[in-house]
């Protein structure tokens, strides 16, 4: 029987002739293309893909969704537990998403702490005047989204201190870091203004060693430790939500602990 | 002729799996299949065991396996939660696990050595059968207490403290992992081996008696 989507008038063959090598081509970039595809469906890599799809907008609907349950269960007079010297880990682990060999070190002398968004004075911080400021110091638990934890010890500004100091508005949503390693972060202007929210310049009494986030880095109780950026170059406080680095491909905005 | 009237139409029978006891089964089989396959994930990300990595998993890398984790801790906090209700308030728990007597216990193994398992009534699980379910019940209490210590031990840094720390909490995470996964390798090798009850969570199986 004729096939129904066999057209009454077939076109020339002499066309497919003319376009041979055209056709070839295209063949050839199918099947590579096809071949990739392949490939990456056996090692999906993740958000990129799954963020398309709709299991992977629900996923991240549920995540968001969880984002406000932990602000609701976030208490900001609640401290978290603080730990005897004895117990500090000399140096801190090192993570980042990228080995400490490739690590930048920042010259201390050069550094400015830049301003921006919902702040009165935005005029750029030096680290004496960082220095000069109260300070507080903390010996926490870091817990890292794997799994593994130690206890730290860290000083410096509480980021309250420095919010009020120049002027933030308070009742913003977000406070968001750049940094030297091109790492954006953001948190919630509660954890922000956390009496255990430090922008830390020393640990273990010492000033912060390179891979650690020298000159300035954030360093808080109540978050697990990819929150908390290092080489800070750049504050903002902001109601359009931020995002961060490993926030973009996936991992829970709030992550509180 | 009311009498009569009342006996042609009896109270609707009650079944071995009420449809809503059904439902939940399956709500909890798929939420524990989730849990376990993110939760392997997310462990091969930081090992406790030197050298034990899972091969399969949910989520393609650590940032998928949470997000399915924390998707599907909520369907089975609320399923679970609701099973744990409706057990207790229509007193099927009791009905189906207790009492369970050491005399019990010791005819089921002397029988299970000896290969013979009895299964001819559904309706009565043996002591063995009551003993592994009031055990996996407790296991996904302890994985959900658990699981809020290691989410939160800031928050909830006395329950964290209960639990011996945070790597103390993740450890009786694990643990609990391990005893609901030997409990799904018995529980389904067992209904594979008497498919009827595998058919009977999925229609309701037998009526049973009246209560007394």
């Amino acid at each position: 029987m004729r096939s129904l989507f066999r057209p009454s008038v077939l076109p020339d063959p002499g066309i497919l002739d003319d376009h041979r090598p055209l056709i070839r081509s295209l063949e050839r970039r199918g099947f590579l293309r096809g071949g990739l595809s392949l490939g990456a469906l056996t090692m999906l890599t993740g958000c990129d893909v799954s963020d398309s799809t709709s299991v992977g907008k629900a996923l991240r609907a549920i995540s968001a969704f969880n984002d406000g349950v932990q602000a609701a269960l976030f208490d900001p007079n609640k401290l978290a537990p603080e730990y005897p010297s004895s117990a500090v880990l000399k140096p801190p682990r090192f993570n980042a998403y990228y080995p400490v060999e490739d690590v930048k070190p920042v010259d201390g002398a050069a550094w400015k702490l830049e301003l921006a968004g919902l702040i009165q004075d935005r005029s750029p911080w030096r680290r004496e005047m960082i220095a000069a400021l109260p300070q507080r110091e903390t010996i926490i638990r870091h817990i890292c989204v794997e799994g593994w934890d130690y206890i730290g010890q860290w000083s410096g500004v509480p980021l309250r201190t420095f919010l009020e100091r120049v002027g933030a508005d308070l009742r913003a949503k977000y406070v968001a870091f750049k940094t030297a390693d091109d790492y954006p972060s953001s948190i919630d202007m509660a954890t922000a203004l956390h009496p255990q929210t430090l922008l830390a310049t020393t640990y273990a009494g010492e000033t912060l060693p390179d891979p650690f986030g020298y000159p300035l880095r954030l360093r808080m109780s109540t978050k697990l430790g990819f929150k908390n950026p290092k080489w800070i170059t750049a504050i903002e406080v902001t109601n359009t939500y931020p995002g961060g680095y490993w926030e973009d491909k996936g991992f829970n905005w709030f992550s509180g602990i | 002729m009311n009498i009569l009237a009342i006996d042609a139409a009896p109270a609707r029978a009650r079944r071995l799996h009420p449809l809503a006891v059904r439902v939940m089964h399956w709500t909890n089989a798929a939420a524990m299949i989730v849990l376990i396959g993110s939760g392997w994930g997310i462990y091969n990300d930081s090992v406790i065991f030197h050298g034990l990595h899972f091969p399969v998993k949910i989520g393609s890398w650590a940032a998928e396996s949470l997000l399915w984790h924390f998707a599907a801790m909520w369907v089975l906090v609320l399923n679970g939660g609701t099973y744990l209700v409706y057990g207790i308030a229509t007193g099927r728990l009791r009905e189906r696990l207790l009492p369970i007597r050491v005399a019990d216990v010791a005819e089921t193994v002397r029988e299970t050595l000896h290969l013979k398992l009895a299964h001819e009534d559904l309706t009565t699980y043996n002591a063995v059968q009551k003993i592994l379910y009031i055990v996996v019940i407790l296991a996904g209490l302890a994985q959900v207490v658990s699981g809020l210590a290691i989410w939160k031990p800031v928050q909830f840094s006395g329950l964290a403290d209960l639990l011996g720390g945070f790597q103390s909490a993740r450890l009786i995470h694990f643990l609990g992992m391990a005893v609901i996964v030997g409990f799904l390798v018995v529980h389904v090798a067992l209904s594979l081996l008497v498919p009827r009850t595998l058919w009977a969570m999925l229609t309701g199986g037998p009526e049973l008696p009246a209560r007394r």
